[in-house]
């Protein structure tokens, strides 16, 4: 399963606060879709996956899928 | 008449401005001008400005940015106060102000290029470190026109060089920590087409120091353009170098001063005029009485360095360990010991970088950030984001020479409080 985060329009570090938020309320497996255009976003939402330990499974224009792993 | 001065010695800058105070400055006629011509409204301050209730903590100012500015040294304020007096004159008039004006002209160079290794005529004063990165990237950049106009450089150059290198440049990526990538520059720097490589001393932004000596060696025939702006006067700048940037506000010099070191053997083409001037080492009229306090001001700086290099690197040690202790999600980036003693970078999740540097200076701490919201273009520092650490929520720390250990250990006591309620304002 998979649920879209629409965070176009808002900038760093909110769109990394609302996948913080959503990514809990997902199954451990289950993906979470963020759409960011924020520069930063390209950058901050791969390091928070990073730190959390979360799995960042594709990065592209503006999109960004994370599945949930813990 | 008094007894001309003897011709440059070398590191007598104090010695030769001695004989010179007693100029009788012709000031009186300023001194009694109408109230209009008051110079008083320029020296309004923020403080002064500001209707908040600041006015209690601005005694208790700590300031932690002395990456970007330092108060001025005071062996460079004393200077450059005897300069302003004795150093105004033309120095290319054979008068004896203009001697005068050319000898202390003279004397900071001599001191300007023994500090940073070169000869005195292998040293171009400039009016900032940008502007000695884009003159002299440039003029080395054209005299190579017939091998190629690329530029090799790492990702996280000072803006200067990546403005400079345009088009034609070939970006070497950097490591989590910062370090360009050794293998990928030696390979972009051996391409065909390579006119010069640029690599900085260090990071001014994480403090991590660069491969300097291996990238030369690497390069080969190509010069390697070192930015050490971020090291002169803090750090030992590695060898290997042709070409060399450096700014006299990084070292508590004035601002407006720039060294561009240029080896013998390197060839370059300047675009700057090469009028009658020293032979173009400093185009239009020199600004004698700031390159006197920058030589100073360096000078003092590095007979200081060991010590204060010593206490700063044990500092940053210890920011860098308790801000990694006492905030939860917090990434402290850069290398923790190859690295300039004074500087330390980090970001904290979930927190906005200019509601952060706010919040400080509300507390009287000032320092620097990285992230997108702190910047007029609202793009995060491309060195934050070609090393891949996070953006946001980011401070960096940078220790002068007046920092004192309880100024460090205030901040590191009331920075976890901040973030925990920045981040609780946005509900984490």
């Amino acid at each position: 399963m998979n649920i879209d985060l629409d965070c176009r329009g808002l900038i760093c570090p909110l769109p990394v606060i609302k996948l913080a938020k959503t990514l809990p309320t997902v199954a451990v497996g289950d993906t979470v879709t963020v759409l960011a255009d924020d520069p930063a976003a390209a950058t901050d939402i791969p390091a928070w996956c990073r730190m959390r330990s979360q799995e960042l499974v594709s990065a592209g224009e503006n999109q960004y899928v994370v599945r949930r792993v813990s | 008449m008094s007894t001309p001065p003897t011709p440059a010695a070398g590191h007598s800058v104090g010695v030769s401005l001695h004989w010179s105070k007693g100029h009788d400055a012709p000031h009186r006629d300023l001194h009694s001008s109408t109230p209009s011509h008051s110079t008083e409204h320029l020296l309004a301050t923020a403080s002064e400005g500001s209707t908040c209730s600041s006015v209690s903590l601005v005694s208790e100012r700590t300031y932690l940015d002395a990456a970007s500015a330092e108060p001025m040294h005071p062996a460079a304020r004393e200077m450059l106060l005897s300069a302003v007096d004795s150093g105004w004159a033309d120095p290319v008039r054979l008068h004896h102000e203009g001697r005068t004006a050319r000898l202390l002209l003279d004397n900071a160079r001599a001191v300007l290029a023994d500090a940073v290794g070169v000869r005195p005529d292998e040293l171009y004063l400039t009016t900032s470190g940008t502007a000695a990165i884009q003159a002299g990237l440039t003029a080395v950049r054209a005299a190579r026109s017939r091998v190629g106009a690329t530029i090799v450089h790492s990702a996280v150059e000072h803006s200067a060089v990546l403005h400079t290198a345009g088009e034609a440049a070939a970006e070497v990526g950097v490591d989590r920590l910062g370090r360009v990538e050794l293998a990928a520059f030696t390979d972009a720097v051996r391409r065909p087409g390579v006119a010069v490589a640029a690599l900085q001393s260090a990071n001014h932004e994480v403090g991590t120091r660069q491969p300097v000596e291996a990238a030369a060696a690497a390069a080969g025939d190509v010069p390697l353009f070192v930015d050490a702006s971020a090291s002169v006067g803090h750090d030992v700048v590695p060898a290997g170098w042709s070409v060399l940037a450096a700014s006299a506000h990084k070292w508590g010099g004035p601002a407006g001063v720039g060294l561009l070191a240029v080896k013998k053997g390197t060839r370059i083409a300047p675009a700057w005029p090469m009028d009658e001037r020293e032979d173009g080492l400093s185009p239009g009229f020199p600004n004698v009485p700031n390159a006197l306090a920058a030589a100073a001001a360096l000078q003092a700086r590095l007979a200081e360095a060991e010590e204060l290099g010593k206490q700063h690197r044990a500092w940053i040690d210890e920011v860098r360990r308790r801000v990694a202790a006492d905030i939860p999600d917090v990434e402290v980036v850069g290398d923790a010991d190859d690295r300039l003693p004074h500087i330390l970078t980090f970001s904290c999740l979930y927190v906005d970088g200019e509601a952060l540097v706010t919040a400080l200076d509300a507390e009287g701490f000032a320092v620097s950030s990285g992230s997108a919201c702190t910047s007029s273009t609202l793009r995060p520092s491309h060195v934050l984001a070609a090393m891949g650490v996070l953006t946001h929520g980011n401070v960096r720390v940078s220790l002068g020479r007046d920092t004192t250990h309880d100024e460090v250990q205030r901040f590191c006591a009331v920075l976890p409080g901040l973030v925990q309620r920045i981040r609780a304002e946005v509900g984490m």
